[in-house]
């Protein structure tokens, strides 16, 4: 039941922020409510019962990811709205589109779960952080590495990108 | 009932205070240590040896006008303080005071929660903290709080990598991420990780330093290149919340390293024969005791160092501390697969 | 109870969002945020059902999900400043060259 009442509540407000992300007027508003939607996912993945996801979620997302948006927002001091002279019936249209479509989803989804009444999610057993390693260092080792070259890759780009001169 | 609301309420209270209570007292042990080393006496005149002095200060800055500037982000503006604290209170959720208690025929655990992702845990709320810190420099519209809180996070986060880093050594060790377990772990093994690990500790009491804006790393409210740092349009409490967070976040630093390295609660080298009487001084006052004795440092520190420069500081923690803990991890781990 | 249908249902929703943030805004940096939020909800996704098959495996490739959105943000914003640098402008329909 606590469950039930928790998830109502964190999946509305984790809608609401979203909402607020793409609808706010000022960056750095869209950057705060980012923020505030990523923990609340992390509480999400904690109700999952994924605590490792979890403060990974909170650790890489809200603690360096959305830090390096902050940064690029104070970065780029804006002398004009970058909205100024965008098209206003564009963003009905699609607008209109897209919420059809989420409908139509939602509704196939419930529809699907309707008819097949899905299990209730149980529990995997306590320890995450040791099944999670276990499977990403053995089953999962070379997409592991593979990652790693990735930021790697990143990283060098990233300096590479905006560095005035090397 | 008791059990599972109760008693954690409780404990919630008494870490609360005691932290508010510690940090109001080392602000003044701040003064009185930088005042004995420069041959002063610093504040006596607040109470004997001013002893009162935490609380004429807290007075002055509740009864102080509060500012907020005319261009100024308003809601960020107010949001950043609480953004800064927060963090470093919840931090004590998952730090173990003590060993279990029994107390009126109740065993009590002598932590608020005890995660098994505990250390994790705390590395993730200390990097939201640093939302506070940018979001304070930022909404002041102002530029010397806009250059500290830029110079501040990129500071945080370049040491974050490092201290993160030096954990993991620590976790290799222990086999645990949960703070408990890393304490049972050093009472199994019988010594304090600090000795096994020296190299992962001094990066983490460096890292500490930086992550805290301690001297010689204190770049971020240099008074003399930025006026006062990113909370230099701050005043009255909103001010005070900085403080108070500057302040609770070197407890945090201080009784993780307590934890990790140290051997939480427990005495010094328990199985030593002769030194067995020391088991009978309670396991929280070990704790304190080490804690401040790391608040100490910090304090000593920044009497003795002179502040480092910004390139230097970043050349110190990407060019060598970062290397050098990567190294660390390397070596401990072929270690761990010889021996 | 919560099924695996609530979170099918929030997830979507939430990718939605995030659809329509990228279509709709024109700021860069609004549209790469839209794109973490589309990630979060695939997350959100994975997660779930790993919890519902009882399989570690979802919660792997969740982990992987955030190594990408790590990398995209680093060098997207890289991609960012070095155009604003050029052009003052995070305006979307405004990068329409392929150099400068």
């Amino acid at each position: 039941m606590a469950e039930t009442v928790a998830f109502y509540i964190l999946a509305a407000l984790i809608l609401i922020f979203a909402l607020f992300v793409i609808t706010a007027k000022s960056t750095v508003y869209s950057v705060l409510f980012l923020v505030m939607d990523f923990l609340l996912v992390a509480a999400l993945y904690i109700l999952l019962h994924a605590q490792f996801l979890a403060v990974i979620q909170v650790l890489v997302y809200a603690g360096g990811i959305v830090v390096l948006y902050l940064f690029v927002v104070m970065l780029v001091n804006l002398k004009r709205p970058p909205e100024a002279h965008s098209d206003p019936r564009r963003l009905g249209r699609f607008g209109l589109v897209m919420a059809l479509a989420v409908l139509a989803e939602i509704v196939a989804i419930a529809a699907y779960g309707w008819m097949t009444p899905a299990a209730e999610t149980g529990a995997l057993s306590a320890s995450n952080v040791e099944q999670v390693g276990r499977a990403l260092y053995t089953d999962y080792l070379i997409p592991f590495e593979v990652a790693s070259m990735l930021l790697l890759v990143a990283m060098i780009g990233a300096i590479v990108l905006a560095k005035r001169e090397l | 009932m008791v059990d599972a609301i109760i008693i954690p309420l409780i404990k919630i209270v008494i870490v609360f205070v005691s932290v508010l209570v510690a940090v109001m007292y080392i602000v003044l042990l701040e003064r009185k240590v930088q005042a004995w080393v420069q041959v002063r006496l610093g504040p006596m005149r607040v109470g004997p040896h001013g002893i009162l002095q935490p609380i004429a200060d807290a007075l002055k800055l509740f009864v102080k006008e509060d500012i907020t500037p005319a261009k100024a982000d308003r809601w960020i503006f107010s949001l950043a303080p609480i953004l800064v604290l927060v963090p470093a209170l919840i931090a004590f959720a998952v730090v173990p005071f003590d060993a279990d208690i029994t107390l009126f025929g109740l065993t009590i655990p002598g932590y608020i929660a005890d995660v098994n992702v505990g250390l994790l845990y705390i590395v993730s709320v200390a990097s939201i903290g640093i939302y506070g810190i940018i979001l304070g420099g930022w909404s002041s519209n102002s530029k010397y709080p806009l250059l500290a809180s830029l110079r501040s996070s990129a500071q945080l986060i370049s040491y974050e990598v490092a201290v993160t880093m030096t954990l993991v050594t620590v976790i290799m060790l222990a086999g645990s991420l949960s703070m408990v377990g890393i304490v049972t772990a050093q009472r199994e093994m019988g010594w304090w990780f600090a000795f096994a690990q020296p190299v992962a500790f001094f990066i983490y009491f460096v890292g500490g330093l930086a992550e805290t804006n301690r001297a010689p790393f204190d770049l971020p409210e240099a008074e003399q290149e930025l006026v006062g740092g990113f909370h230099t349009e701050y005043s009255g409490m909103r001010f005070a919340f900085f403080f108070l967070a500057e302040y609770a976040n070197m407890i945090v630093i201080s009784a993780v390293a307590t934890t990790l390295f140290f051997g939480g609660w427990l005495s010094p080298f328990p199985n030593v024969g002769w030194l067995g009487f020391l088991a009978w001084v309670p396991g929280w006052v070990w704790f304190t005791a080490k804690t401040f004795a790391f608040l100490y440092v910090f304090l000593w520190v920044r009497a003795t160092l002179p502040r480092y420069r910004y390139d230097q500081l970043m050349r110190l923690g990407w060019k060598w501390l970062i290397p050098l803990a990567i190294l660390n991890i390397v070596v401990t781990g072929v270690l761990k697969v010889l021996v | 109870m919560v099924t695996m249908t609530h979170y099918l249902v929030l997830s979507t929703a939430l990718f939605m969002i995030g659809v329509i943030g990228v279509l709709t805004r024109r700021n860069i940096i609004v549209v790469f945020m839209s794109i973490e939020l589309m990630l979060n909800a695939v997350n959100i996704n994975l997660i779930a059902f790993s919890q519902h098959l009882q399989n570690v495996v979802g919660q792997v490739f969740a982990v992987f999900v955030i190594c990408v959105a790590a990398a995209e943000a680093a060098v997207g914003l890289g991609i960012i400043l070095a155009f604003y640098r050029n052009k003052e402008t995070v305006n979307i329909d405004e990068m329409s060259l392929m150099r400068w």
